[in-house]
């Protein structure tokens, strides 16, 4: 696209026309080349190199889960009609026949029992879409553990976060469409939790209900946003994203041969296409296997939405159990003081219900933090470089710590969520989980902050030995003076360069600005800095490991070579 | 697409803060290539060629299985095992179908295709050149609309692009249609004086003599079965739905002023809508008198007026007045003093 040739003579534009392709295949591209400019895409992505790893699979999944979830929502559409009129089911499930239920619902079951392969395609449609957050979030975990946000993809990540929420919305509202009791609750949960924002929040109730709730809009309202508006922004995303990956190339673990200036891996054509097309087989088989032998959301069992039934211990979809958890874990009432406040005015006050804010608090915090992070992480470190080498997760010891932290964050709040079905099936009491909840939520994320830093830490230091004296070899010898060594072996250059080519920074220090003066927010950033890079291992040194060679060339006089863990010395802060 | 780069030149990066150390060895380049046993031996290459027409056959195999799961199973009928094979045979079926290739496939890629990584330059980028080109082309369109120089048509342009999406967002005033609109209407319910308290769903009314000491009961008001309109219905007894209690009358706690002749012989009605998210607080515990919401776990205590004892709501549930009629049904004695269900802006005090 850069660098073209700004004037081109008459016989450059003869020669597109006079190229005779001999094979008949040659006639196809050449059809099309002449047309859309299709050897282009050829040469560039014909041969283009993927860096190879498992943890690299997980954006795949998600892209092949939203495939099939695609597929099998287009089938659905053919017979479920969103629609709240009410009509009498004849259909051919005994138990309810005769009932007065909206056609939603009434589709619903006809795909269910008399629609051939329609509980199939709901069950694959719903696994499918379980999966497809899921492996979202395990790549987004991914990408965060590794580092793989940093610049020059910090965009890419933002387009990564807004597909996990749009994933969300489209669980959430396709869970709604079949009008049952299970899903009119989880709706009735959404009114209740739209009419606790102040001042607009009764107002975008009525308008998403059509008036006061449930009503009858609410069901063709959401099937137009879960099969059109989310999905299409989905797409959308999708490509942007996957656009974004070709424009910065796959970034790779480091490792022998890898540099911040290449791409080790395999060729699209014929390997990579081939692995990567596979496993689009491969994840449909599992989520078909999944859906053919395990039920999910079984909607003749709850009978048409009716506001005054409910099930005990029922349980939203994975993803919204976060949201369902902290709404468990707020507490409404302190001693008698509660905390929904009157606001008193002159037309009779207005009321603040804090238990349902608090609730979106830490997960709006929590999501907010997950959008802005690679730009936070930049702040702290200082660092401006394209990374295109990955971390290794303990040669990050305060990111993969602050990740933990938020992943326990998240999980005492998700696990609160279910903590009805913990407490019957562990036979504990309810009200104890939850008051300890409400300690961990606070508690639980400093401890694995300090336990993970501890555990990167530690491995670093492991690895440092190891490269520095090698591995032990298993074998004990016994030296003339009667004393006992291990043998040690060791590395590869490959091997050595794995485990010490990272950088481990120290801390920078406030810089003053370009009026000489030291801010405030410098200051803090300064203070983090420090928090980020004080306690650091060093990767081994050439010196270092000279040392380390000469040490068991001094050994080898003695017939032996040997490295007791005194010798394993360990760099701290500012050694 | 070619000539796509990473935004920024490499030579240009300084270091991280800190710098770091040079390491023990000099990147000593890819590993050696170890050749697969395919790559020597023929005879393994014929297995492994084996072994992915075997997986292609099974795909086959379970493309049949599916057919066998439609056609032969065939309709179902409302016979949940009958549905439950189908399901089953369809599922495994289209799973080895689907297994059968992707392992096939990816079998014939790791054992066949060729297993030499390759090393590919990241482009560097844009060039200085390039960026240069790009401003001056931004800068001179820019200068071509003389947008800077005539602040009247910039600042003219602005407020018009600003106001000009307002009647799109307007338009979706209409998604709420009601002739009632607004936040007044939820403080009312079917219930009012005299407003028979009849059983869900079967609609008869209701003798304090019906419930024994200890009994619940779920209600509506008698009026809600006569509305035609489904959503209508449902929208009022989504706001009217009641928890009828029978507890021994010396077990109620504390009654407030007011409320002395709210409750008859020990029986004492309680909105079912939780005042968390809205729920219905659907158990009830006669040993302790306590309702739980079993969404978000909100208890109250019937003796206490239903204070809130555990959990995320914020108010007691609203109680339902009641007394019987001169026939001796259960009837209200009015519509709740307060608004049923979760706590909105508008609600104010009461």
């Amino acid at each position: 696209m850069s660098a073209s040739k700004t004037t081109y003579t008459e016989a450059d534009y003869l020669a597109v026309d006079e190229y005779e392709p001999k094979t008949s295949g040659g006639r196809i591209a050449n059809y099309m080349d002449k047309r859309v400019a299709g050897t282009g895409m050829v040469r560039e992505f014909g041969r283009k190199v993927f860096p190879d790893h498992w943890t690299f699979m997980f954006g795949e999944v998600a892209l092949y889960s939203f495939i099939i979830v695609v597929l099998s929502g287009a089938f659905l559409t053919f017979w479920f009609d969103p629609s709240m009129a009410t009509t009498r089911y004849d259909g051919s499930y005994a138990p309810l026949q005769g009932l007065e239920m909206s056609m939603a619902y009434a589709t619903s079951l006809e795909l269910s029992f008399d629609v051939r392969g329609g509980l199939f395609m709901r069950q694959l449609h719903h696994w499918g879409a379980l999966l497809f957050v899921m492996a979202m979030a395990v790549h987004m975990l991914r990408v965060f553990f590794t580092g793989a946000f940093r610049k020059p993809r910090e965009l890419n990540w933002v387009v990564g976060a807004s597909l996990l929420l749009l994933g969300m919305g489209a669980g959430f509202t396709g869970y709604s469409l079949p009008d049952e009791v299970l899903s009119g609750n989880g709706l009735r949960i959404i009114d209740g939790m739209l009419k606790g924002l102040p001042v607009v929040g009764t107002y975008i109730s009525f308008f998403l209900f059509g008036g006061e709730f449930p009503g009858s809009e609410i069901i063709p309202r959401l099937y137009s946003l879960h099969i059109f508006i989310i999905p299409a922004l989905i797409l959308v995303l999708i490509a942007v994203h996957l656009f974004l990956v070709v424009v910065h190339k796959h970034t790779q673990y480091p490792g022998p041969g890898r540099t911040e200036r290449n791409v080790v891996g395999f060729p699209v054509g014929p390997v990579y296409a081939a692995k990567a097309g596979g496993f689009f087989f491969i994840v449909f088989g599992i989520m078909a296997l999944i859906s053919g032998t395990f039920q999910i959301n079984a909607l003749w069992n709850y009978g048409p939405y009716d506001p005054s039934p409910v099930q005990a211990g029922a349980q939203p979809d994975w993803y919204i159990g976060v949201f369902e958890g902290v709404l468990r874990l707020v507490p409404g009432t302190i001693g008698d003081l509660s905390l929904d406040w009157v606001i008193p005015t002159p037309w009779g006050g207005n009321t603040v219900a804090f238990p349902i804010l608090l609730g979106i608090l830490p997960v709006a915090v929590l999501f907010i933090g997950m959008f802005l992070w690679p730009w936070i992480e930049a702040w702290i470190t200082g660092d401006r470089k394209e990374r295109h080498l990955l971390d290794r997760p303990r040669n990050a010891p305060t990111r993969t710590a602050v990740g933990t932290a938020a992943v326990t964050f998240y999980m005492i709040m998700w696990g609160m969520g279910a903590n009805d079905i913990i407490a019957t099936h562990f036979s504990l009491s309810l009200n104890d989980i939850t008051y300890w909840s409400r300690v961990l939520i606070f508690v639980g994320p400093v401890v694995a902050y300090i336990l993970t830093k501890r555990i990167c830490l530690a491995l670093q230091r492991k690895d440092r030995e190891t490269a520095l004296h090698g591995h032990e070899a298993g074998v004990i010898e016994v030296s003339p003076d009667g004393g006992f060594h291990e043998r040690h072996q060791r590395l590869s250059d490959h091997e050595l360069w794995t485990l010490t080519s990272f950088e481990a920074p120290r801390p920078s220090g406030p810089r003053p600005n370009a009026k000489g003066k030291v801010t405030a927010v410098e200051k803090l950033r300064a203070g983090l800095n420090r928090m980020w890079f004080e306690e650091r291992v060093a990767p081994v040194t050439r010196e270092e490991y000279q040392q380390a060679l000469e040490h068991d060339h001094h050994d080898e006089d003695g017939g032996l070579e040997a490295a007791g863990s005194s010798q394993g010395r360990i760099t701290r802060g500012g050694d | 697409m070619a000539e796509q780069g990473n935004g920024e030149s490499g030579a240009a990066v300084t270091g991280g803060e800190g710098g770091s150390e040079s390491s023990a060895v000099d990147n000593p380049g890819l590993p050696p290539h170890r050749p697969r046993l395919a790559d020597v031996d023929e005879k393994a290459a014929k297995r492994n060629e084996r072994q992915v027409s075997v997986l292609f056959l099974i795909s086959i195999i379970g493309t049949i299985l599916s057919f066998i799961g439609y056609f032969v199973v065939g309709q179902t009928e409302g016979n949940l095992g009958d549905l439950r094979l189908q399901n089953t045979l369809l599922g495994v079926g289209t799973a080895l179908a689907m297994l059968g290739i992707g392992l096939g496939v990816v079998h014939w890629a790791k054992t066949l295709m060729p297993d030499h990584e390759i090393v590919e330059d990241r482009k560097p980028l844009r060039t200085e050149e390039d960026r240069a080109e790009a401003e001056q082309i931004v800068t001179e369109v820019i200068d071509e609309t003389q947008i800077k120089r005539r602040p009247l048509l910039r600042n003219t342009l602005i407020a018009a692009a600003l106001i000009a999406p307002l009647p799109a967002v307007v338009m979706f005033r209409d998604l709420d249609r009601s002739d009632d609109f607004g936040p007044e209407r939820m403080r009312h319910t079917l219930w009012d004086e005299g407003v028979r308290l009849v059983r869900d769903p079967t609609g008869t009314p209701i003798r304090a003599s019906d419930l024994t000491i200890g009994s619940a009961m779920h209600v509506i008001p008698e009026n809600l079965p006569e509305i035609s309109s489904h959503g209508e219905r449902i929208a009022e007894k989504a706001k009217a739905v009641v928890l009828l209690m029978r507890m021994n009358p010396d077990d109620f706690e504390h009654t407030s002023p007011g409320r002395e002749n709210w409750t008859h012989e020990g029986i004492i009605a309680a909105s079912k809508v939780c005042t968390h998210v809205g729920c219905p607080v659907a158990l009830y515990e006669r040993h302790t008198h306590h309702l739980l919401c079993p969404c978000h776990q909100s208890t109250f205590d019937a003796a206490r007026e239903f204070k809130v004892i555990f959990g995320p709501a914020g108010r007691p549930l609203p109680q339902l007045p009641i007394t019987v009629d001169a026939e001796g049904f259960l009837v209200a004695r009015s519509d709740f003093t307060e608004p049923v269900g979760p706590t909105y802006w508008e609600r104010g005090e009461a």
